[in-house]
């Protein structure tokens, strides 16, 4: 091999596995739930500051995110656990839009998986009790979709309903809430 | 502003007069009335309000409906067609809430009290002060759960007066007795549970002693019922059950209903697979009227439960059914289902108005409502016997009704089947009029009803149930209608049976509606426009643009300076005005089960809001 085709392999190379990092991350089927996931929610805040200045960044990661077949699965236990009968597909109804920028408790996967976990005082059931954790945050991947903050290439393509609302790899990406909950009551 | 529409007079009076003569008459719309029953004849003279039922004005506005008859006209007439546009604004008072307010403020002597929506605070303002002031406020705390089982806003429809207390729902199924003078809780009766999805929005009737009050959540999968408690000490009376066995729907030995289908036992189970009346629906969230002379509380039930019918095969007695029951006893004298087996949330919960009608030169004693599956009916309140029923909207999803057997009788085409969407479903869930309540007027003979033109798409899904959480199964996407208006105010003329006049509007017209002596009507729209328009020939002759959209009940009153005011809460929510209230995202058209896709503009002409506006002559 001359050096110049070596120079020319290496860029091809390195984004080949890329692709393939993610490609295996959106393809990967995890046959067994992770340790403790409920353990990242401890310390979650639901109030956005602390006493003595702002709380350091903690971003947290679900082990979810960008992997199909769970985001597939949120979609179906949304329906499946009547999520659509207060959000409806994404617009609200009972319970506030989940498609939009506004997040009343946060849009971290921590701070989502909280709010389903424990629910909230004015209206959002408690599903600690009633749902697996790994179904959780197979919930909390397909909200996040929802709002475009999951890779397009992993949120779900086709709706098997009513062609009412547009898919979700279609919805523009999410407006900077990763860090963030905005505060109740900001519209 | 927009002009009112009138059909053609000439085209209309031919089947109005077929009408005098024979059975099965045609009338003005074109569609046939179906079935042969009595002849629905009317000789001459304009139908009163059954004289027991509504008393002589008194300047008062004591209840939502003004009337046990439910006329919502009143007697007042220093404001009338000849000087109303010179209506202005005479005080205002800020609820300190948003969200849908739909209630009617009352009148008692010179105080006025209105409920708001969640938290429900109660207020009263002491109308002898200049501008209206506050006298009290009772703060009944209901728990802020309360607010993920409520439907379609945390909305309360009014309180009633009686006997120097005023009684209200809070929206976590609490009945509360409060003291008009000194604001003080008398007492308060739990009647259901938010953990089994209910919740009470409506506002109770108090008569013979009781106060009737129903729960809502038929998006729910509840057990729809009707509650009568003690006036004097909320202890609860009896409950009358809207499905389930004869013993719990109270259907026993006085039962009499007209029509053979709505005969037999234990009907309120044996019309459901398996054991799913005990999640079927059947609420009774909207208006309770009274007779005295006929002794009989009328009311109807909800829609069943889930909103996919394939997964509840049978008529689902007894929902969207028009009860008449014995205040006494709660014993069901008769009972008549308006939707058998709903296939489109067709509720039968809407008001019934009480006339004296001639009918084929006897009086009758009917009732006429005008339902969310599209019709106008005059019914028999002494034997739940169909006199008329005429299309008052755009109808698809049914042909008519039978006279003779009381069925509705439906399209099969629109007939929702599971994983198949179907399309122009007239009128859409929210029907030709959902609980917005219209006003009658003995001068003119009009109804006049506050309504929709809407039609629908839907897709029924599989709905679980899960206690606490939505059992629907249903995706639905609502649109304007034919004419591209969302709604109307029209003026039905009820001898003749067909609309008078229409004044269409963009959105479903969702405000209650008031007519007076002074021949005007007030309505008012999403948009937030409180009008007055001419009782005989729907010319606007007024209108003031409000803050927020109008979906609460204006009333007329007379204030302690002898002078006539109307007033109206503004606050735009309830099922209409959900997207404004909620801030629901209109990308999504199953938002508020359907209803964002109708109305996806009304967030730029309506913000949220929560005021009332009290109107009078300079």
């Amino acid at each position: 091999m001359t050096a110049v085709r070596a120079h020319s392999l290496l860029p091809l190379l390195a984004t080949a596995a890329v692709i393939a990092t993610a490609g295996c991350r959106r393809e990967t089927r995890l046959l067994h739930e992770p340790p403790a996931l409920d353990q990242r929610v401890m310390g979650v805040n639901v109030a956005n500051f602390e006493p003595g200045g702002q709380p350091p960044d903690t971003l947290s990661r679900n082990p979810y995110d960008g992997n199909a077949y769970a985001l597939a699965e949120g979609k179906r236990l949304f329906s499946w656990y009547n999520c659509v009968g207060c959000h409806a597909h994404g617009g609200g109804a009972i319970g506030p839009a989940l498609m939009d920028s506004t997040w009343i408790y946060g849009s971290q996967p921590q701070q989502i998986y909280a709010s389903i976990v424990q629910g909230r005082p004015n209206g959002m059931p408690a599903w600690g009790r009633r749902i697996p954790t790994y179904q959780v945050w197979e919930l909390v991947a397909y909200v996040r979709s929802l709002s475009g903050l999951v890779p397009k290439t992993a949120a779900p393509g086709r709706s098997d309903d009513m062609s009412a609302e547009p898919v979700e790899n279609t919805f523009p990406a999410g407006k900077g809430q990763l860090n963030h909950a905005k505060p109740a009551g900001q519209q | 502003m927009p002009r009112p529409r009138t059909p053609r007079p000439l085209v209309a009076l031919i089947p109005a007069a077929w009408c005098l003569l024979a059975v099965g008459c045609s009338q003005a719309n074109g569609t046939p009335a179906t079935g042969r029953g009595a002849a629905i004849a009317v000789a001459s003279g304009i139908p009163q309000a059954a004289a027991q039922a509504s008393p002589p004005e008194d300047g008062q506005w004591l209840m939502p409906a003004k009337n046990y008859a439910a006329t919502r006209y009143s007697g007042l007439n220093q404001i009338n067609a000849s000087n109303v546009a010179r209506l202005g604004l005479a005080w205002t008072f800020s609820t300190g809430v948003t969200h849908g307010h739909e209630a009617a403020p009352l009148v008692v002597g010179s105080t006025m009290y209105i409920v708001t929506p969640y938290p429900n605070y109660l207020y009263a303002i002491d109308l002898t002060q200049p501008g209206g002031v506050l006298k009290w406020k009772y703060t009944p705390n209901p728990a802020p759960a309360s607010q993920g089982v409520a439907c379609c806003d945390v909305v309360n429809r009014g309180a009633f007066y009686d006997n120097g207390r005023l009684f209200f729902n809070t929206l976590d199924d609490q009945t509360v007795a409060v003291d008009a003078a000194s604001g003080q809780e008398v007492w308060r009766t739990q009647v259901g549970d938010i953990g089994q999805g209910e919740s009470t929005t409506m506002a109770p009737l108090v008569a013979k002693g009781k106060v009737f009050v129903g729960i809502s959540g038929g998006e729910f999968g509840i057990r729809g019922r009707i509650i009568a408690l003690d006036e004097g000490s909320g202890k609860i009376a009896w409950t009358g059950y809207n499905a389930g066995p004869d013993t719990a729907v109270k259907i026993g030995p006085r039962f009499h209903p007209f029509y053979a289908s709505m005969r037999g036992k234990d009907l309120g189970m044996s019309s459901w697979p398996g054991q799913q009346w005990k999640q079927g629906g059947g609420g009774v969230w909207g208006w309770v009227t009274y007779d005295p002379a006929t002794n009989l509380v009328y009311y109807g039930s909800a829609n069943p439960g889930p909103w996919n019918p394939e997964q509840r095969p049978g008529d689902n007695k007894w929902t969207s059914t028009l009860f008449a029951r014995d205040p006494d006893t709660g014993d069901v004298i008769w009972a008549y289902q308006l939707s058998p087996h709903d296939l489109h949330d067709y509720d039968a919960v809407n008001e019934n108005v009480l006339l004296d009608m001639n009918v084929g030169g006897q009086t009758r004693h009917v009732l006429t409502r005008a339902d969310r599956n599209g019709y106008l009916y005059v019914i028999d309140r002494t034997s739940g016997q169909v006199l008329s029923a005429d299309p008052f909207v755009p109808v698809t999803t049914s042909h008519g009704v039978d006279l003779r057997t009381g069925a509705l009788l439906y399209n099969q085409a629109e007939q929702p089947k599971l994983k198949q969407v179907s399309r122009m479903a007239c009128p859409a869930s929210p029907g030709g009029k959902d609980w917005q309540p219209m006003a009658y007027s003995p001068r003119t003979g009009f109804l006049y009803i506050p309504s929709n033109n809407l039609c629908q798409d839907v897709e029924p899904q599989t709905a679980n149930y899960i206690a606490g959480t939505p059992f629907v199964g249903m995706d639905v996407a609502m649109y304007p209608g034919p004419g591209g208006n969302g709604g109307q105010f029209e003026a039905w003329d009820i001898v003749h049976r067909r609309k008078a006049w229409e004044i269409p509007d963009r959105f479903p017209v969702w405000s209650g509606a008031l007519v007076t002596a002074g021949d005007v009507a007030f309505y008012g729209t999403l948009e937030g426009w409180f009008r007055a328009v001419d009782a005989r020939t729907g010319r606007i002759l007024w209108q003031f643009k409000t803050g927020s959209g109008i979906v609460g009940q204006p009333v007329a009153y007379r204030g302690p300076d002898g002078k006539e005011y109307i007033a109206v809460l503004s606050g735009i929510g309830g099922w209409s005005g959900a997207i404004v209230s909620g801030n629901l995202d209109p990308r999504d058209p199953t938002a508020a089960l359907g209803f964002v896709n109708a109305v996806k503009e009304l967030k730029k002409q309506s913000n949220s809001g929560g005021m009332l506006y009290v109107f009078t002559l300079p």
